[in-house]
């Protein structure tokens, strides 16, 4: 374990182990969420704009189809008789709220505004039906329109999402996770290394202690011995005194017995 | 995302700069807007060989970052090519800038900015 490393600034206890390797399951718990998340968010976006963008395509197609219809029956081009009868939009479109894994996202609606119709003069003398059926293509196709739109703004803020997301997973992975590991390799060297100390104190001590004992017990040997012997001459007396028969009475006094 | 709320309800037209073509089908559908009279501003613009560049970036600019009242701005494939660095430089959410396609003009996804963006994204 190299002091160098990167790791946390932890004092190295089993406290301290305890809390970074929550740490580390909660943060692989994170990386792998995140990770799903942000391929949840860029999988449903993509598929959804490129199937709208393909149907835009159709449906102008169709549009600019009907719109050169209307010219033909109309004889002429209505461009500048509706771009000059324009007022007040008819088809508007309304902001609202979509919620993609924790994400608001903001998509349009499209609906009519009731009751303006600024181009009831057009196509009156002739090619009415032409006019109207074009209207409703048209209609359709900005319906479309608005729906990728949405899908499109959608994108541009989930573009950001995913930036912040993946530069979480990135993080987790590249850094929290690695420094984690090392703190807890550094704690483990360091209680490891602790263990061994105590296990060098202990038997320091064990043998401290033995010698101890080894040394009393010598003592009380000794001191066992010397007391045999003491023990042992006094007999060697007493057998002498009695070998000679005596009056205890007679005899001196006793000395006092002491317990 | 609190402002961009708000700044999204407000939003309620969609502008179209576009061929002549494009803007009168679009105006038909009925996406028309033209303000109340001292200063009338339309909502679209119709761009033929004749209009200058300038003219269009000035439009453009006006939908997107002048007017808060248009969500969408749509915008022929071809003209978006004629100021495309000013569409690629608009990053912003509101408005939404979305390229369509002309009658004489198919759409070419290969030149599309958002979807440029999708690819480079996804690293392709």
């Amino acid at each position: 374990m190299s002091g160098a490393a990167d790791r946390e600034a932890v004092f190295p206890t089993r406290q301290s182990l305890g809390i970074m390797k929550a740490k580390l399951k909660g943060a692989e718990t994170g990386h792998s969420l995140l990770k799903r998340k942000s391929e949840a968010l860029t999988k449903s976006i993509t598929r959804r704009i490129d199937e709208a963008k393909r149907k835009m395509g159709r449906v102008m197609q169709i549009a600019s189809l009907s719109l050169a219809e209307v010219t033909y029956a109309v004889g002429g081009n209505i461009g500048y008789q509706i771009q000059e009868s324009t007022k007040s939009a008819r088809f508007r479109i309304r902001a609202k709220q979509e919620n993609v894994s924790g994400v608001l996202l903001p998509a349009f609606e499209a609906y009519q505004a009731e009751g303006n119709d600024d181009f009831a003069m057009t196509g009156l003398g002739k090619g009415g039906q032409q006019v109207q059926r074009c209207r409703e293509t048209y209609a359709r196709a900005v319906e479309a329109l608005v729906e990728l739109a949405s899908l499109q703004t959608a994108f541009v803020i989930l573009d950001e999402v995913i930036k912040v997301v993946n530069r979480r997973v990135n993080a987790i992975e590249h850094v929290i996770i690695p420094r984690t590991e090392n703190t807890i390799k550094y704690i483990n060297s360091e209680l490891d290394e602790l263990d061994r100390e105590e296990f060098y104190r202990l038997k320091k001590v064990a043998a401290k202690k033995q010698r101890d004992n080894a040394e009393t017990d010598a003592q009380m040997k000794a001191k066992k011995a010397e007391q045999q012997r003491l023990a042992d001459s006094e007999n060697a007396e007493g057998e002498q005194t009695e070998n000679t028969p005596a009056d205890i009475l007679a005899a001196e006094e006793d000395e006092d017995v002491i317990f | 995302m609190a402002t961009s709320q708000a700044d999204a309800r407000d939003r309620q037209f969609l502008a179209v700069i576009g061929d002549e073509d494009s803007v009168t089908g679009l105006l038909l559908a009925g996406i028309g807007h033209v303000t109340a009279p001292p200063d009338s501003q339309k909502n679209f613009l119709v761009v033929d060989n004749k209009t200058d560049n300038a003219a269009i970036e000035a439009a453009f600019d006006r939908f997107t970052t002048e007017r808060k009242d248009i969500g969408i701005v749509l915008i022929n494939q071809h003209i978006a090519d004629r100021i495309r660095h000013r569409v690629d430089t608009h990053t912003a959410a509101f408005p939404t800038v979305l390229e369509i396609p002309s009658k004489d003009h198919p759409y070419d996804p290969e030149k599309d900015s958002v979807l440029r963006r999708v690819r480079r994204l996804f690293g392709e």
